[in-house]
């Protein structure tokens, strides 16, 4: 019985019991109101199924929130520029790749045009570590700049027109490579979050970042550079929006400044929280952050299964964030340990009794 | 005289007047640049206010929020929902004006309450509940209508459409009819709304408490003021402001869809941040917030008025100066401390 | 003929326990009406705690609180019901709000109102006149962030003062005014005795005590010392009741020997002129290899900020620093960590631990930092040094993947010095390394520094018990009024020289 206990306690004790217990939760009632939810096909070469649409879709998520877990951890703040910051980025790209009109010529390599997309949004990222680190503006303010002028400059680059890149080559990033049944996205965003765990754990960055967002003072005691750390997480944030806005430009083969990666800066701060990170920085899981992504992209997916139109969507997803902080939140926490506390205790006095 | 004038430039208030200057030098500027187009004409002063009712109102409660230390992101969301009800009460249900009115303040109060109870009972970042209440918002919108419902109530519009002229100003037109300049009842409600909240912040125990909340919350709990209270108040008050925001922005659109004023909530931020209130909390005026939308609503008259440049720059200029305003503070804010050390040393 | 005042306030057997610290154990209080009473205690006595226990802020263990007109024992759960009893506290964190008018700080809450709103004229008014009876003129409707510390200081006790009906508690009010304020303060503090409040006055300075004090209650170690009335009480006897006098099995062990080779070792650390503007007044030191050097001084004498100077924790503004002969500009502590230098600081839990880190990670973080981001020390290695550490300095933890905030305070610190000892420094610099710690880890780190000073290693140690110093130390700088008064080694080396440097009568040599 003990034992038990003593496994069930380790259990929950574990950092990432509960953001997975949420995806669970969110799969099992798929699985019962959809029962071949699991059910993956092959159609035309390709894989279908909701789970690899869940998967496909949550990419950019994915990879924004990687970017957005090491800005919280480091910093405390959020960086809410991650949307714009993609929009830019793929503006760059297809204006580099086409010029200010829909066309189906490329006038550079398609690669460098890759390159100088994820070099704008990393240049962004730039300029908010600058803000933050160097000049200690508050991190939602001084991503609120860049959240404002983003679109603007991405519209400035597009003239206000949806460009159109009408190639083939250009939906590989966001669709499927020839021949290759799983989606393209999924590789990329695999591929951004096993190099960022490399990044934090082959090198002492992890460490570092966690040592600042704990306590600032104590790291700059014992020789780290804080303002450098969090100039850099700023500039990771930027490089992950450029990426995912090169995904998210490929997915629809075209450039809407208005609308490319509108509100997905929300659900990627939503993810960390979701996956068990303090938005108040320090320990951080980068796993829980994927999780999260794939929970709030599983939700939408499912709710979709259900019927529920895209505009009433964030009806359902408020409620279960408000549910996941409330539980989380240290005033729910204290008073359910209180409870349980109780209860041992009366259990122990019927012990003696008995 | 100097002497005067240093102080004022260490003191908070120092942000807001060079606010009002910057608007000022940029309505002469336009004056000046636009004789030719008549930019100086009273109507054009007054079109800053009607275009902008609902955005001076909500400016005003955000600054609320931001001066007590917290903020509130689910403003754009409720005025679209605010709209979206109105419109559905009183063409889908035939609720008459004034009670779908009533209605929508009454829900925008419980939503306040909701939020601030999560905020200040239950300990979540603020950023985080209002963000759950921002999409609680825009998906009631959708659960009300996925249509466009366009408002055809005769209460509603001659409330929406009434002009009021004013006792002065004017011009002569060309057939020789004085042409006298006019407001809507939107702008009567955002100029009573800035009187009251002003009051309310400098002559209230609730407005003063706001600020020392902000300022220092472990201070003002030791001073004895009830933290928690004061803080679900705040968001309650921002409630019925963001409700009363999407009643007067109703009034100019007369209808009510989805994707109705969004970032609506960051345009109110950017307005409090140019008006010099600090994200930190503590600081900051409504007026001054007054004068950050009057900017915004400037500088896209200018693009108007030139003809040639697309709406985007407005996001950029907009930026722009919200990026120099908030090195300005920050320079300011060294420049206070450095001060403070070198008292401290003599 | 003083005890004849009546009693106002007694707290009797008063004990408070914080995990792993017995903070005060069974300590009494008395205050009677018109009478200034000092609380005096090196850090770590129990002042803080007993005042907080008393306003209501910490709750107390065990104990009883009675006041004068009251015939229950009273029990304040909040600073508010302190108040509500008259009981009111300013404290030596200003806990006022910087972005309010000097006027609101003072009155907020209790504003004056005219037709149900603020009436401002009358609140600036009252603030004025307020500050006028502290002899402070200012404009009242300026927000507080405009004004110094010390004005800021004299806002909260014009506040207190405005509250306060019987009881008034100034915890260590004066650390930031200078000698004009302080007399002022001290006229009002007259004022309201006479009116017949009683006042407890927590200080370090010693002077301060003997000029406004009628009685004095020392406390050391969470325990009660006793009661004095303070013209009764010689100063250095004061001071050797707040520090005690312990005798313990550590002699001195390696003092004489080392003295005479001073000359000719090698000197590692030299400052010259070395300042920090604001915290420490240019100072010159030379410290050789192999010595323990204590830094004495009472609380905010400049010797905290002397380490952090050397360190480059506050980046030096003015004088030289030689380290092992060259010449070293520290901008950052890495520049001083990199040269082989450690900084165990004052406050270990701000500035010395990584709460939310394990163990493990709490030792190699040091390690790590020099090394930079790309020479990770491998995971198998960093368990080994935790492992080493650990044993080393027998740190007790239930493991070392454990958050280093579940480990007691004595371990905590040990986890630190264990961090830098893994850096291999050539000067270590120990900030009150034994602070609210248990005797016998004390013991242990005392034992070590020596061990330390044999293998070659050199030590800037610093602490407020003189006792410990004189058994770790070779040569002792005496700090006062963020200046380095006199330098004691050798014979001089005693606990009345030190005492009299500290207490500022006739210094030893220099």
């Amino acid at each position: 019985m003990n034992k038990i206990k003593h496994i069930w306690m380790k259990i929950t004790g574990f950092s990432l019991f509960f953001p997975l217990l949420c995806l669970a939760v969110v799969l099992v009632i798929n699985l019962i109101r959809t029962p071949d939810f699991f059910r993956i096909s092959m159609n035309n070469g390709v894989l279908y199924g909701y789970v690899i649409d869940i998967l496909n879709r949550s990419s950019e998520l994915i990879i924004l929130a990687t970017g957005m877990t090491l800005v919280v951890a480091a910093s405390g703040g959020t960086d809410i520029s991650v949307g714009a910051v993609s929009a830019v980025a793929g503006a760059v790209c297809i204006y580099s790749l086409i010029g200010g009109a829909s066309s189906d010529v490329y006038r550079i390599p398609y690669v460098l045009a890759l390159v100088l997309g994820i070099l704008a949004g990393t240049a962004c990222g730039v300029f908010n570590g600058f803000l933050v680190a160097k000049l200690h503006i508050q991190p939602m303010v001084a991503t609120l700049i860049l959240f404002t002028a983003g679109r603007g400059i991405a519209q400035v680059l597009t003239q206000g027109f949806i460009l159109y890149v009408r190639k083939e080559s250009f939906k590989y990033l966001g669709n499927f490579l020839p021949g290759i049944p799983v989606p393209t996205p999924i590789f990329i965003a695999a591929l951004v979050v096993i190099l960022t765990i490399l990044l934090l754990k082959r090198t002492s960055l992890g460490l570092y970042i966690q040592s600042v967002g704990v306590n600032r003072i104590a790291s700059r005691l014992v020789g780290l550079n804080s303002s450098l750390i969090i100039f850099l997480v700023y500039v990771f944030s930027g490089f992950c929006a450029g990426i995912a806005g090169m995904i998210i430009t490929s997915r629809v083969y075209s450039i809407d400044a208005n609308n490319a990666g509108l509100n997905i800066e929300l659900d990627a701060i939503l993810a960390v929280a979701i996956g068990g990170n303090s938005l108040g920085g320090g320990k951080f899981t980068l796993i829980g952050s994927v999780i999260g992504a794939i929970t709030i992209q599983a939700l939408t997916t499912s709710l979709y299964a259900m019927k529920v139109t895209a505009d009433q969507l964030p009806v359902y997803k408020a409620i279960v964030v408000v549910i996941i902080v409330a539980i989380q939140s240290p005033v729910v926490k204290r008073w359910m340990k209180a409870v349980r506390h109780k209860n041992a205790l009366s259990g122990n006095r019927k012990k003696v009794k008995a | 005289m100097i002497k005067k004038l240093k102080n004022r430039l260490s003191s908070n208030s120092f942000l807001i007047i060079i606010t009002i200057l910057l608007f000022l030098l940029m309505y002469i500027g336009g004056v000046i640049i636009f004789k030719d187009k008549n930019f100086g004409r009273m109507q054009v002063f007054l079109n800053l206010f009607i275009s902008n009712a609902g955005l001076i109102v909500a400016a005003a409660g955000m600054t609320v929020v931001l001066i007590s230390g917290g903020i509130d992101i689910s403003v754009g969301s409720v005025v679209a929902m605010t709209c979206m009800l109105l419109a559905w009460m009183m063409e889908n249900k035939g609720i008459n004006a004034v009670t779908a009115v009533i209605v929508v303040l009454i829900v925008g109060i419980v939503f306040g309450f909701v939020q601030g109870w999560l905020i200040s009972y239950l300990k979540i970042q603020p950023f985080i509940v209002t963000l759950a209440g921002m999409f609680f918002a825009r998906g009631m919108t959708a659960v009300i209508s996925v249509d466009m419902i366009t408002i055809k109530n005769e209460v509603f519009l001659a409330m929406a459409k009434s002009k009021i002229n004013l006792p002065f100003g004017g011009s002569v037109n060309k057939r020789g009819v004085l042409i006298r300049p006019y407001i809507y009842p939107s702008v009567i409600i955002c100029i009573l709304v800035l009187i009251v909240l002003f009051f309310v912040m400098k002559y209230t125990k609730f407005g003063r408490s706001i600020y020392a909340v902000g300022g220092n919350e472990q201070s003002a709990l030791l001073m004895g003021l009830n933290v928690k209270k004061t803080k679900i108040k705040v968001y309650v008050l921002n409630g019925f402001l963001s409700a009363l925001a999407g009643f007067v922005f109703c009034l100019n659109t007369t209808g009510g869809f989805v994707e109705q004023a969004k970032g609506f909530e960051m345009e109110a931020i950017a307005a409090a941040v140019i008006g010099g209130t600090l994200l930190t909390g503590g600081v900051g005026n409504v007026i001054g917030s007054l004068f950050g939308v009057l900017i915004k609503g400037t500088i896209e008259t200018f693009i108007t008025f030139q003809g040639t440049l697309s709406s985007w720059w407005t996001k950029i200029v907009i930026a722009v100066l919200l990026c120099l305003f908030i090195i300005l503070q920050s320079v300011l804010m060294n420049l206070k401390w450095n001060k403070r050390k070198k008292i401290n040393q003599v | 003929m003083m005890s004849d005042k009546k009693i106002l306030l007694t707290m009797r057997h008063i004990t408070k326990t914080f995990p792993g610290v017995r903070a005060l154990s069974d300590v009494d209080f008395t205050l009677r009406y018109g009478e200034i009473h000092a609380l005096m205690g090196e850090n770590g006595a129990g002042k803080s705690t007993l005042i907080k226990v008393l306003t209501g802020v910490e709750e107390m263990d065990n104990g009883e609180i009675y006041m004068d007109g009251i015939d229950h024992t009273i029990i304040n759960r909040s600073p508010q019901e302190a108040q509500a009893i008259g009981i009111s506290t300013v404290y030596q964190e200003i806990n006022l709000c910087p972005n309010l008018s000097v006027a609101e700080n003072i009155f907020i809450g209790r504003e004056p109102k005219k037709f149900g709103r603020i009436d401002w004229k009358t609140m600036n008014r009252k603030a004025g006149d307020l500050l006028s009876n502290l002899n402070i003129h200012i404009d009242v409707s300026k927000p507080l962030s405009n004004y110094s510390v010390a004005i800021q200081q004299m806002v909260a006790i014009a506040r207190a003062v405005d509250i306060s009906s019987k009881v008034l508690i100034l915890d260590e009010p004066t650390s930031s005014l200078d000698e004009q304020e302080v007399e002022k303060l001290f006229a009002v503090m007259q004022k309201l005795k006479e009116s017949g409040i009683g006042i407890i006055f927590v200080t370090h300075f010693l002077d301060q005590v003997y000029k406004i004090s009628d009685r004095i209650t020392v406390l050391r170690n969470g325990c009660l010392v006793g009661e004095y009335e303070t013209d009764k009480l010689p100063s250095v006897e004061l001071v050797e009741l707040m520090i005690g006098k312990e005798i313990d099995d550590l002699a001195k062990l390696r003092k004489e020997e080392n003295d005479d080779n001073n000359g000719k070792k090698e000197i590692i650390v030299e400052a010259r002129e070395l300042g920090h503007t604001g915290t420490i007044n240019p100072f010159n030191l030379k410290i050789h290899k192999g010595e323990v050097i204590g830094l004495s001084g009472l609380l905010g004498s400049g010797r905290s900020e002397l380490a952090r100077a050397v360190y480059g924790a506050d980046k030096p503004d003015q004088g030289e620093l030689y380290f092992k002969g060259k010449k070293l500009q520290v901008k950052t502590p890495l520049d001083a960590m990199k040269a082989g230098m450690a900084y165990l600081p004052e406050n270990r839990k701000e500035e010395g631990i990584i709460e939310d880190l394990s163990v493990r990670e709490n030792i190699i973080i040091a390690l790590q930092a020099r090394q930079g981001i790309f020479k990770m020390i491998r995971r198998k290695e960093q368990e080994e040094f935790a492992d080493r550490i650990i044993d080393l300095l027998q740190i007790k933890t239930s493991g070392k993947d454990i958050p280093i905030k579940q480990l007691s305070g004595g371990n905590q610190q040990k986890v630190i010095l264990g961090r830098w000892l893994l850096t291999n420094p050539d000067f270590l610099i120990l900030d009150e390394p034994t602070r609210g710690i248990d005797v016998g880890t004390k013991t242990e780190i005392q034992k070590l520094v020596l061990k330390l000073a044999e293998e070659g290693k050199t030590v800037l140690f610093i602490s407020s018990e003189i006792d410990e110093m004189l058994r770790v130390c070779n040569k002792i700088a005496v700090l006062r009024d963020r200046r380095m008064v006199s330098e004691l080694k050798g014979d001089d080396l005693s606990q009345s020289n030190i005492m009299k440097a500290i207490a500022g009568g006739e210094t030893g040599d220099e």
